[in-house]
């Protein structure tokens, strides 16, 4: 019994060891979105300047559709610019952009023009509001929602061509054969 | 009981965290008041280890104001939190709530403090009983003694003292 | 050349620490005396070739030898020199350097000083340090080499972070580390003890000022830490349970029960096995803050840059060390025996619940800061922990153990009689609820628990003061006598007064700060006056300027008082252009009661406003204050002469292993 007693502060420490050596494997940044198989949350944004129409969560009832969260301040986002601009070019899938946290209303739309828009549909978010119903914690994070409107998964980080082929187009034809 | 003595720590210990601008205050300073310590309990999900209340990055900002709308709105403090969660899940929660997978954090210092007990009670028995083995068991107590031996006492064990 | 020579160094004091750390621990076991004797040699050369090493770096960065990869990426040219150097230590690779630093300087300081330790103890000892020397030698140089060069050299350099360009920050790092590695002194006599089989009053002796040294850098280290983010982050708060400070604060606790656990072991020679243990717990939760901080496993504001592969490293350091003592006490612990018996109600009984509540708290917080992790290791989700959580069972759990303190040195040894005790204290708790309601009702608009602290405070310190007054026989004597007596007060005793009576002081400042702290905030225009806390605050106007590698906004306050000026305060908001952060430098006037705290921010609207915050922040000060005094009084007990007994004689015959007895 004693010797019980003597050994617990090594026990306890062994179980400790583990879960740190489990945490090493974890990024505890990462935060998985709560709202997969939940409907598009009731968002409705306005046009970016100079563009005739944006969108809402309406618009994305009725056909696969991706959701993607970008800023002109955003660099990882220039880097997925190029991927998105072939998966417009090729019509693989329509594109919802939405332009988040511009202090400016003239940079999203310069930035466009400057790179290119992949963007189906674009919407302007200053102030967060879609961006907080959506849960987002960064840019570029990527939302893909099936016929029904419902977001089925979340890509944080940029879409590179790699996991686009392996992961995320085959997604969407799943998604489209539901 | 857990809950009283939170809501009496709320009040004393969060060092009031202010990146709150001039801007996003209420007129109203009750629904103000509410705003803040419903901020307080948010986490800005883009930062390490802060409170909306006490940051400064954009999205925090935007939080601030949207808590502050739907107060305006008419939202109780129960239904803004519970907005929150339904967006970034229970992380958001700077003060875990209280359900089967936070069991273990709320329950665990109430056992650490009776392991605690239990240990030295262990302790005192073991003591007493090897004492008694040994035959040096303590003496009982002696009847109280009067001031002047207690000063004498005093004298003699000074030298001894600390 | 300069890099690579202290690379060299690095490397050679690797071989050095191997082989102290073997021979002079098989000496110990074989009693061999020339074995034994290169603890002392290996020591210094340790200490000789890593103060190279690390003037080596120091140098790289004083001359903005950018080609060195830790220069390039943690300073710039037009950093001022205190910063250049302080920046040595202000990353992950310098950092580690810094800490074998003073590591092989406490390991000459106990080669050097320890000439009355029995030639075995201080082998054992010197070796285990060794092994941790070893240790951290080994991962600086797989992981973390701070001599990396950048070829080619980079013109400039990526500047410090501007939050660490600050005096305060400066030396927060080395004090903190001062204590961790004091605490590895600790640990490795722990070791030493276990492996010879024997705990008594000598080796509490021995152990005591290096633990007093570690505790008191640890208190300074701590509270720099919170010093600087009261005045630099701009809303005075002190405090945030981030899960790096918890890290520091861990430590101390710890720390502080091995103090006091400590005595038991030196007065009575019983509770060997909890004071060992703690000395253990104490090393091992500075490797573990190590960890946390350079792993990348807790999100926190103050973590290094994190890389998987450090972090594997450090838990395998963490599994060798901690693993290896805690199974050697599992082991060896149990054979320790002790003679001292105690009734609940004794010094020894008030010690003990000492060490219970302490252990306990230690226990909460790292429970608290380490549940996130434990959930996400185990798929539970994601959760956090923040202050709510902490305060809500710290705080209380540690009220107890505060109101004993108060008593605590009042209780007599073995048997102590409370009834005799409560009437020495009648008039303190009668002054104490008086004050309490006092409080209430005067500042009643602030918490309850701010005035229970208030209560607390003013209860330890009347305690404090009145076992030192009983101890002087004040009013009972002559007040030459008193005076004669209190002059003669073992040194280690006005420790104990002093430092029970500063954590009051910081308690009271705690309580103060935390209750009744006014805030405003608002745009104001030059002219505009705002009242805070009776104070009048006249806002005359902001310029701009430049600093060596900044620019700033700086405004200027006139503040006064019922129409009599107190000060001007001139805050400043700067901005550094290489890393892109602004910096806020609150403007501060420190008074007894509390501190006026002045902020500037942004231009606001196009009429010449800006944003500003103003804050009264009552009794802080005390909180600097108490914690000065508590090091104060650590670092008196450290002197006192009793803990450095004159070396016994030499002895010609085979080695002895008997502790002295003073």
């Amino acid at each position: 019994m004693k010797r019980l007693m003597f050994l617990l502060p090594l026990a306890v420490f062994i179980v400790l060891a583990g879960y740190f050596a489990i945490g090493l494997t974890l990024d505890p940044r990462k935060l998985p979105s709560v709202l997969i198989n939940q409907e598009v949350p009731p968002i409705s944004l306005a046009a970016l300047k100079g563009f005739d129409k944006g969108f809402s969560n309406l618009d994305l009832k009725g056909q696969v559709s991706i959701v993607n969260v970008f800023g002109s301040w955003c660099y990882a986002c220039l880097s997925e610019h190029p991927v998105l601009m072939r998966i417009k070019e090729q019509n693989l899938v329509p594109i919802y952009g939405i332009d988040w946290n511009e202090k400016d209303p003239d940079a999203g739309p310069r930035w466009l023009k400057k790179h290119g828009n992949p963007y189906t549909v674009v919407g302007a978010d200053p102030n967060s509001k879609a961006a907080i119903a959506f849960g987002v914690t960064g840019a570029p994070e990527t939302f893909f929602v099936d016929k029904r409107g419902v977001i089925r998964y979340k890509h944080t980080g940029p879409i590179t061509i790699s996991n686009w082929k392996r992961t995320l187009y085959p997604l969407i034809e799943e998604l489209r054969k539901q | 009981m857990r809950k009283l003595i939170l809501a009496l720590v709320l009040l004393l210990a969060i060092p009031r965290a202010f990146a709150v601008e001039p801007g996003e205050v209420l007129d109203d300073p009750v629904l103000e008041a509410r705003a803040r310590v419903i901020s307080e309990g948010l986490r800005c999900v883009v930062c390490q280890n802060q409170s909306i209340d006490s940051s400064n990055a954009d999205l925090a900002r935007d939080m601030r104001v949207l808590v502050r709308e739907r107060l305006t709105a008419g939202d109780t403090n129960q239904q803004v939190t519970d907005y929150m969660v339904s967006r970034y899940g229970d992380f958001v929660l700077l003060d875990p709530p209280f359900k089967s997978s936070t069991y273990a954090l709320w329950l665990g210092p109430e056992l650490i403090i009776g392991l605690g007990l239990i240990a030295v009670v262990v302790f005192y028995r073991r003591r007493s009983a090897s004492a008694k083995a040994a035959g040096t068991e303590s003496d009982p107590a002696p009847a109280g003694l009067s001031d002047e031996e207690r000063k004498r006492l005093e004298k003699l064990l000074e030298s001894d003292q600390v | 050349m300069i890099a690579e020579a202290g690379h060299f160094a690095l490397v050679l004091a690797l071989f050095v620490a191997l082989m102290q750390a073997v021979v002079p621990m098989v000496g110990a076991h074989r009693g061999n005396d020339m074995w034994m004797g290169m603890d002392k040699p290996s020591a210094y050369s340790q200490f000789l070739l890593i103060s190279f090493a690390f003037g080596c770096l120091t140098y790289s960065h004083v001359v903005s030898d950018f080609s060195v990869l830790n220069v390039y990426q943690n300073s710039h040219s037009a950093k001022p020199m205190l910063y250049k150097v302080a920046g040595v230590w202000g990353n992950h690779e310098g950092s580690l350097l810094l800490w074998v630093f003073i590591l092989s300087a406490f390991g000459s300081a106990v080669a050097l000083f320890g000439a009355n330790l029995p030639p075995a103890l201080r082998a054992r000892v010197l070796s285990i340090q060794a092994m941790i020397a070893v240790g951290f030698y080994l991962f600086m140089l797989l992981t973390s080499n701070p001599f990396e060069r950048l070829l080619p050299a980079a013109v400039e350099g990526r500047d410090l972070n501007p939050l660490l360009q600050d005096p305060g920050l400066a030396f927060h790092p080395p004090f903190l580390y001062l204590g961790y590695v004091g605490f590895s002194m600790a640990f490795s006599f722990a070791i030493a003890a276990l492996i010879e089989g024997r705990v008594d009053a000598a080796w509490a002796r021995w152990v005591r000022p290096w633990t007093l040294a570690a505790w008191s850098f640890l208190t300074v280290g701590i509270a720099l830490g919170s010093w600087w983010a009261y005045y630099e982050l701009g809303w005075g708060g002190w405090w945030f349970w981030d899960p790096v400070e918890n890290a520091s604060f861990m430590p101390w606790l710890a720390g502080t029960a091995l103090l006091h656990s400590a005595i038991v072991v030196e007065k009575r020679d019983t509770m060997k096995a909890w004071t060992i243990f703690l000395a253990i717990l104490a090393f091992s939760l500075s490797l573990l803050g190590t960890f946390l901080v350079r792993s990348g496993v807790l999100t926190s504001v103050h973590a290094f840059a994190t890389d998987p592969k450090r972090g594997v490293f450090i838990l395998l350091l963490l599994l060798i060390v901690i693993g290896g003592s805690l199974a050697l006490f599992a082991v060896r612990a149990p054979a320790l025996k002790s003679t001292g018996v105690f009734k609940p109600i004794s010094r020894e009984g008030g010690l003990l619940l000492n060490n219970l509540v302490l252990s306990a708290g230690t226990a909460v917080v790292l429970l608290g800061t380490l549940y996130p992790l434990f959930l996400d290791a185990v798929g539970g989700g994601k959760v956090s922990v923040g202050p709510p959580f902490f305060d809500s069972v710290f705080i209380p759990l540690m009220l107890p153990m505060l109101a004993a303190m108060a008593i605590g040195p009042m209780l007599s040894w073995k048997r102590a009689d409370l009834g005799q005790i409560a009437k020495r204290m009648r008039l303190a708790f009668m002054l104490t609820v008086v004050v309490a309601a006092a409080v209430w009702s005067y500042a009643s608009d602030g918490p309850f628990f701010g005035v229970i602290g208030i209560g607390i405070a003013l209860w330890l310190f009347l305690g404090t003061l009145i076992e030192l007054a009983e101890r002087v026989h004040l009013f009972k004597a002559p007040i030459g006598e008193s005076m004669q007596r209190l002059l003669r007060q073992p040194r280690a005793s006005w420790g104990m007064t002093l430092a029970h009576a500063g954590l009051a002081i910081a308690i009271a400042g705690m309580a103060g700060a935390g209750g009744w702290k006014v805030e405003s905030i608002q745009v104001m225009k030059p002219g505009e006056t705002v009242q805070v806390a009776g104070y009048d605050f006249a806002f005359k106007g902001a310029t701009r300027g430049q600093g060596p590698n900044y620019t700033l906004i700086r405004g200027l306050f006139d503040v006064s008082k019922n129409g009599k000026s107190v000060v001007v305060l001139h805050p400043e908001k700067r901005d550094y252009p290489v890393r892109q952060m602004p910096t806020t430098e609150a403007a501060i006037h420190t008074m007894l009661s509390g501190d006026l705290y002045a902020v500037i921010g942004d231009p606001s609207g196009d009429n010449g406003g800006f944003v500003t915050r103003i804050y009264f922040n009552p009794l802080v000060a005390w909180m600097w204050a108490g914690a000065l005094i508590m090091v104060f009084g650590g670092v008196i007990s450290i002197s006192d002469r009793r803990y450095r007994i004159g070396a016994p004689a030499r002895r010609t015959a085979k080695t002895a292993t008997a502790p002295l007895k003073a």
